[in-house]
């Protein structure tokens, strides 16, 4: 049936849009990092798990377990060795903006030049549980409906440490106040470290799910990262539960697109959102915290 | 005021209108069709990152999108090449590149440069996937080809005439009422906006400005290519080499831009030549060091960049001299 096709696709790319744009909004809006080597991260990490499971290393789902905390440690030395030292540096918020995305621009032809030269420029994928689940009478891949389940979870967990433990409101109050969290006793350091790691987590577990089910190659890092941006806007900097539906919002806009219209034009749909965001409501649907 | 500006300024002018002269007679008396090309390439960069800085030095706005203006004027070429005179290609280049940078400019410049920075970041692959979409379900091809009888020294002394211009319109600029508001834009928006300066209108009318010069590189390097595809003209370094080659000279000054093209052209010569695979890496490697490492120049640059979009910094800087100088100047001069 059409709307089970629809519903599946939206949701299984609305979830991984809406880890990596967590990811990002915990980047930028927690971090205060504009991070445009996001997507080569996620591509990265794709690439990674294609190699471990072709030379029969590693099933992909113990790769997702050790996604999580490889991500975190990982994004933790990158922001410690790379963007902590523009922190330091920086005279005001806007200084860090540019540097940030000066670096991260950097970055990312760093991470996308090194996977060229390891897998070639073309397209990759792997045969992982490609079987049929039938779900009201239509046939979907249990490996889609795998990632899509996996991402659900994730984005409630982060959801849950955000809202209700310490840490979490530790981060929401960095996001919110930059300037007067140190005041009720949050190292703003240490937090925004921390909140570049697990955005650095979600979206290396991102690329894992997204090698799953489609395939990927070297160039489409600045896809990702631009879809992410759009969601993130959207939603309003900082605010998860708006990321959350702009990202499933964006999923149903691409599906649709993609099913009924043309799938060349998705990019092209994303870009119309954006427009429309930036004429109607630059402060995201849900009028958060202004970007500046 | 005028005069002293005139005396500082004049001098490298005057080096500049010389060096061009003699870059013009250079092909004429020395044939080698390896530095033609390193010429061209040469030009073609120049060209592209002064534009790039024209807009981007006074706006403080980081733009990563020249590529997709370079790309629609090389395919403006490609598709109208055969059709039209050459002077008419040019101008259709030039107002097809120039109503994208308005529609882009409306929709983005009213609002702080992060929105800018994201819009730009996907504009190069954006334009490329619709051309690349229109050719294969419309035009049904997947490439097109450039016959046309230009020849290389042709292509640089197009380039050089465009140099030329792009110097020339920055160095006017510098000098219009345009540019002064521009500057006070630069140092201080709330200030520029209570002079009565329209501030997101001179702000897209100088990124088309500078958007429209980018095309017309496109359009006049376009028939160097024999076969022109998306991928081909619609390439991401393009815009990162010319930020670099920008930010390295400094957007801040006319001739900065110039002063990187030089040292990184021939970098990026030599890397693509002898590290073929490795280029993105070393380009990205050769961004960070300057990103990083290179204190006088472009830590200096991004200070006084970003000082004034900060309101907290400025009135720290305000005590110095310098730094009032030139916005009080400037309204001085708008306020007349």
């Amino acid at each position: 049936m059409l709307i089970v096709e629809v519903l599946v696709g939206a949701l299984t790319l609305g979830g991984v849009y809406a880890l990596i744009a967590m990811g990002l909004t915990l980047q930028y809006g927690v971090a205060r990092i504009m991070n445009l080597a996001h997507g080569e991260v996620m591509v990265a990490a794709a690439f990674i798990v294609y190699a471990l499971f072709s030379a029969g290393v590693v099933n992909p789902l113990v790769a997702f377990a050790l996604a999580l905390p490889l991500g975190f440690a990982f994004q933790w030395g990158l922001y410690k060795l790379l963007l902590a030292p523009l922190v330091r540096r920086a005279a005001s918020p806007a200084a860090l903006e540019v540097d940030s995305i000066l670096a991260t621009f950097g970055l990312l032809f760093i991470i996308e030049g090194l996977v060229l030269v390891a897998f070639g420029g073309s397209y990759h994928s792997y045969a992982f549980l490609g079987q049929a689940v039938q779900i009201g009478g239509t046939a979907v891949a249990a490996n889609r409906l795998l990632a899509a389940g996996f991402a659900v979870v994730i984005c409630v967990l982060v959801y849950a440490v955000l809202t209700y433990t310490r840490w979490g409101t530790a981060m929401r109050a960095l996001a919110n106040a930059p300037r007067f969290a140190h005041l009720v006793g949050i190292d703003p350091k240490s937090m925004a470290a921390l909140a570049f790691a697990l955005g650095g987590a979600l979206v290396v577990g991102a690329g894992v799910l997204v090698s799953m089910f489609v395939p990927f190659s070297a160039s489409q890092g600045v896809l990702f990262t631009m879809k992410a941006l759009v969601i993130v806007i959207l939603g309003g900097v900082g605010n998860i539960m708006g990321c959350l539906a702009a990202a499933v919002l964006l999923g149903f806009v691409e599906t649709l697109v993609a099913r009924f219209v043309d799938p060349g034009l998705t990019l092209a749909a994303t870009f119309l959102i954006f427009l429309m965001v930036l004429l109607f409501r630059p402060r995201g649907l849900f009028g958060g915290r202004a970007v500046r | 005021m005028k005069s002293a500006m005139t005396d500082r300024l004049d001098k490298p002018a005057l080096v500049v209108a010389a060096a061009l002269v003699v870059m013009a007679v250079l092909p004429l008396t020395w044939r080698n069709d390896y530095a033609l090309s390193f010429g061209i390439n040469l030009l073609q960069f120049a060209v592209l990152a002064t534009a790039w800085a024209m807009f981007s030095g006074p706006t403080r706005y980081i733009s990563l999108a020249t590529t997709a203006f370079y790309g629609v004027g090389a395919y403006t070429v490609a598709v109208l090449g055969e059709q039209l005179p050459w002077p008419m290609v040019l101008l259709t280049a030039v107002a097809l590149g120039s109503l994208l940078a308005w529609g882009v400019g409306l929709a983005t410049l009213r609002l702080s440069g992060v929105y800018f920075v994201i819009f730009t970041f996907g504009l190069a692959e954006l334009v490329k996937q619709l051309v690349n979409w229109y050719e294969v379900n419309i035009t049904k091809t997947s490439g097109r080809y450039v016959f046309l009888e230009i020849t290389q020294q042709a292509i640089y002394w197009q380039l050089l005439a465009l140099l030329a211009l792009v110097l020339l319109t920055g160095w006017w600029l510098r000098r219009s009422r345009l540019g002064l508001a521009l500057r006070v834009i630069g140092e201080d928006e709330t200030a520029a906006s209570h002079l009565g300066i329209n501030i997101t209108r001179t702000k897209v009318l100088l990124f088309v400005v500078s958007s429209g010069f980018m095309t017309l590189v496109g359009a006049v390097i376009a028939p160097r290519w024999t076969y022109i595809d998306p991928a081909i003209v619609f390439n991401p370094n393009v815009s990162f080499q010319v930020l670099i080659m920008a930010l390295l000279g400094g957007p801040g000054h006319w001739l900065g831009p110039l002063a990187g093209v030089l040292p990184l052209t021939a970098l990026f010569e030599f890397l693509s030549v002898n590290f073929p695979n490795y280029f993105s890496v070393l380009l990205g490697a050769t961004f960070l060091v300057i990103v990083y490492l290179v204190p006088g120049g472009v830590m200096a640059l991004l200070q006084r960049w970003t000082r004034t979009r900060a309101v907290t910094a400025a009135s720290k800087e305000a005590s110095k001299a310098n730094a009032t100088a030139l916005p009080q100047g400037a309204r001085a001069e708008a306020m007349r």
